[in-house]
């Protein structure tokens, strides 16, 4: 693997990074790894009833728009990507390129709502909701729990795009920077988990 | 400029870039094998098989966005142990879970 050439790159930095480090605050990761702890359980719950009403399960999953499903999917994929180059030109003093990289990998997350806008509507369009029957409870309740994740990584983006501005990384930024990096792509692994289970899942 | 150039190689030509891009061939995979072209050619396959490599590659994906995008990489020992053993953990109950219904 490229590994060791990463590597040599890291060495070469102005900012480089210890060898071994957690990113962000040690805290973040008892949030992160406890986030996803509870999506796990939502995994097994949702098989768990899926089996019990099996019928329901396939013929309303057949009513999901796959497209929005892949497209948000490549929209996270590609958000996390440019916002861990972010981090790698804040390492090296790039402030100008991190915040432009900041603001594309935010774009991706707001085109993920609007997919996500568009969808809902067209179900409730159609007259399906929470309440039609346990499949779209789940549906609702699962994707509408990940899009309340979505809204406040945004949120956490839109401040680090505002910190790249005081064109400083000293520790303290580290921490933000890294932390908040490290909660938006567990969004995304979320979602790379839940794109299956509700959409593909035969 | 010669800086600019630097960083946009230390940017583009990287470990993160070429994982960005497996991620969304593997997407696409999954993608093809329940919609495109694919799910013709393997349509004499159970459809569990097809779901349960379709988990695989997922929790594969959650595992390269820890290791490459979360730098978990690069974590201490007892961090990285912690996220292998969710991804793994949860694979696996996930499958379990999922077969169990199919039997």
């Amino acid at each position: 693997m490229s590994n060791s050439s990463t590597l040599a790159l890291n060495t070469n930095a102005p900012a480089p990074v210890a060898a071994k480090h957690i990113p962000g605050e040690a805290g973040i990761w008892i949030f992160i790894v406890g986030d996803m702890v509870i999506f796990s359980l939502f995994f097994l719950v949702f098989l768990h009833h899926r089996q019990q009403d099996l019928a329901t399960f396939m013929h309303s999953q057949l009513t999901l728009n796959l497209h929005y499903g892949v497209l948000n999917t490549l929209l996270l994929l590609t958000s996390s990507w440019l916002v861990v180059s972010a981090l790698k030109a804040m390492r090296r003093h790039a402030f100008h390129t991190a915040r432009r990289l900041l603001v594309l990998g935010a774009l991706c997350g707001v085109g993920f709502g609007a997919v996500k806008i568009i969808e809902y509507s067209e179900k409730i369009r159609a007259g399906i909701n929470l309440a039609t029957n346990e499949f779209y409870m789940f549906y609702f309740m699962y994707t509408g729990i990940h899009f309340g994740h979505v809204l406040i990584g945004l949120g956490v983006l839109t401040f680090l795009i505002f910190k790249t501005r005081e064109q400083t990384y000293s520790a303290g930024d580290r921490m933000a920077f890294e932390g908040g990096a490290a909660f938006w792509h567990m969004v995304d692994l979320l979602w790379i988990v839940l794109f299956p289970l509700l959409y593909l899942v035969k | 400029m010669r800086a600019a150039t630097s960083l946009t190689r230390h940017l583009l030509l990287s470990r993160e870039t070429a994982i960005w891009l497996l991620l969304v061939l593997l997407t696409c995979v999954s993608w093809w094998l329940v919609e495109g072209a694919g799910a013709e050619s393997i349509r004499h396959l159970p459809p569990a098989w097809i779901t349960s490599a379709i988990f695989i590659m997922a929790f594969i994906k959650v595992r390269m966005v820890i290791l490459d995008f979360m730098e978990i990489r690069h974590a201490p020992l007892l961090l990285r142990l912690l996220l292998e053993i969710w991804v793994v953990g949860v694979c696996s109950a996930v499958l379990a879970m999922y077969m169990s219904g199919t039997a």
